[in-house]
């Protein structure tokens, strides 16, 4: 299936993407190009046929809810772009 | 002869000898990396210090009695990898300045055996790629023709084993990432049963195909490599609790009476280069001549493989990459209004074209109204290519056929096209869906002295297989030895 600009517009939004004209008209195509690749999924008769959304033959995996990593929060706090002693800081969320 | 040039069996007895010590190896692959990697490219961080100092270590351990079969062994990492306090780009411009507060359980496994790291391997972009052109930093040339790509995503790791900046790599494969850039550089490389390598650690792409697995100079180092990376995790839900048997003994096993089913729709494909196409078959005569018997079986449902990665693995991708906002790790951009506005900047900036593109087919593919047309069928076309796996391996040992459909193509060659990029994943792409573990072992080389590997298919737990078939392989194609001269 080919995708319309717009469409793909609306995509980008879902995806937090922003796209100029000029990626916009080269994203379409290829876009484009690739779905209507995909589209030969329909010939292959799948009618009954479950869904297979992964490749572990395994079932459910418990283990118990415990603190495995002695090192704590340091080390991922020091990947924070900003932040004030403890806490992340972000842009104001309305505005 | 350099310390370099050794494989690791080899490196192995000079060390256990003290005929060689780690450091000296060490610094034997250190220059070595100084003289060639400007040519080659294949890391993205060579960390030099730390590398001397885990031989050094690894000397002092062994001077105790300690001993492992990679203990001072000198390795790469693909960069998708974490390594604790190193830094790990993902051939991102998003994670450029990450450093890892913990390592991936594959990389902690080989640091036990007092491995040492030398680097991190470059790559595609969170491994979207299939010629290491889409890494944010700079291109990996094929160290056979360095104006040719050396395959990817995992191209770097595959690279650096072939130009001989390692001894042995990591890299990692979701729909032909290993098994493609070591039939491009020549060497041997392996993706594991999905499950049997632990992904704690491994930066995701598509979860339900990641894996992570070994590049070598030959067999017998891969399997000591990946022996080294296997096991049940519990940081891992999906990693496998099956025992990890001695990949090394399987090596000794004898090839008469196995059974190589030879997929007539790999044998009959549009597009492979006549090259490829007489190398597979002389490696097919081989095995034949080593006591296998080759059967002709049949993968039906091959031909929608391509379509259905291209919907599954985007969609995972577009849900895993949602992580990168710029909040807690990674790039941000600065001149945000507001919180949406700066997840937007960010992404747009810090993700590259590849990236974004798959990022928009997965969302389109996941969004209201286009799941069950996109997603949904993929799905179920998946559930019908393990089916075909399982109906040819009732009737067979292994499989084999080409890994790629062209030997590497030149750089920049396929770059505004991604479709015809996408395509070339057609052999690898299967497997991969179906979760069963396939190697790409060196059979032959074309007219313009470019490698080739065989690939070989084994059921899900079946890698043992697939080491035997490709020692005796190995033994009769008689190119293990051949480097490229750089």
């Amino acid at each position: 299936m080919k995708i319309s600009p717009d469409e793909l517009l609306h995509v980008a939004r879902l995806a937090r993407l922003s796209l100029d004209e000029a990626d916009l008209a080269v994203f379409t195509r290829q876009v484009g190009d690739i779905l209507a690749y995909v589209d030969t999924l329909n010939e292959a008769d799948t009618s009954g046929v479950p869904l297979q959304s992964h490749a572990a033959k395994l079932t459910n995996a418990f283990r118990e809810d415990e603190v495995t990593n002695p090192e704590g929060a340091a080390g991922l706090l020091d990947n924070v772009p900003e932040r004030e002693d403890g806490d992340i800081l972000v842009p104001k969320i309305i505005g | 002869m350099e310390p370099y040039q050794l494989t690791i069996a080899g490196a192995r007895k000079l060390l256990d000898k003290r005929e060689l010590s780690a450091e000296e190896l060490c610094r034997s692959v250190l220059s070595r990396i100084t003289e060639v990697e400007p040519k080659v490219g294949a890391y993205i961080t060579v960390d030099q210090e730390g590398a001397l100092a885990a031989a050094r270590r690894a000397d002092a351990a062994m001077a105790k009695g300690f001993s492992a079969p990679l203990c001072g062994i000198p390795l790469a990492v693909k960069d998708v990898l974490c390594t604790k306090g190193l830094r790990t780009t993902c051939g991102s411009r998003m994670l450029e300045h990450f450093v890892p507060p913990y390592d991936a359980t594959a990389v902690r496994k080989l640091l036990d055996q007092r491995a040492v790291v030398v680097g991190k391997a470059n790559m595609d972009e969170f491994a979207m790629g299939s010629s290491t052109e889409n890494s944010a930093f700079h291109p990996t040339k094929n160290p056979w023709d360095l104006s040719r790509i050396p395959g990817g995503s995992s191209g770097g790791s595959a690279a650096a084993v072939a130009a001989q900046l390692c001894l042995g790599s990591l890299g990692s494969d979701t729909g032909g990432s290993i098994r493609q850039p070591a039939s491009h550089c020549g060497v041997v490389g392996l993706k594991p049963t999905y499950g049997r390598v632990s992904r704690y650690g491994l930066v995701a792409f598509a979860s339900s195909l990641d894996q992570v697995g070994p590049f070598a100079k030959d067999v017998a180092d891969c399997a000591v490599l990946l022996s080294a990376i296997c096991g049940h995790d519990p940081a891992d839900s999906t990693s496998a609790p099956n025992e990890v048997p001695d990949f090394s003994a399987a090596l000794q096993k004898d090839l008469c009476g196995m059974k190589v089913g030879v997929p007539a729709e790999y044998a009959k494909a549009e597009g492979v280069d006549p090259d490829v196409s007489a190398a597979v078959s002389a490696a097919l005569d081989m095995l034949e001549k080593q006591g296998a018997e080759l059967v002709e079986v049949t993968l039906p449902h091959t031909k929608y493989a391509v379509a259905a990665y291209y919907v599954i693995a985007p969609a995972e991708a577009s849900s895993n990459l949602a992580r990168y906002d710029g909040v807690k790790y990674g790039f941000r951009r600065p001149d945000a209004a507001n919180l949406a506005d700066m997840y937007t900047k960010t992404r747009s900036t810090g993700f590259g074209k590849e990236v974004q593109r798959r990022i928009l087919i997965g969302t389109y593919a996941l969004s209201a109204g286009y799941y069950d047309a996109y997603y949904g069928k993929a799905s179920q076309v998946r559930t019908l290519i393990s089916r075909d796996f399982d109906a040819a391996f009732s009737q067979c040992d292994m499989l084999a056929g080409p890994v790629a459909p062209t030997p590497s193509f030149a750089l920049g060659e396929k770059v505004e096209d991604p479709l015809t990029m996408y395509l070339s994943d057609v052999f690898t792409l299967a497997a991969s869906l179906a979760g069963i573990p396939g190697m790409s072992v060196p059979c032959g080389f074309s007219a313009d002295g470019l490698p080739i590997g065989l690939q070989l298919l084994a059921p899900a737990f079946g890698e043992e297989t697939l080491f035997t078939a490709a020692r005796h392989l190995e033994d009769a194609a008689g190119i293990k030895d051949r480097r490229p001269d750089l």
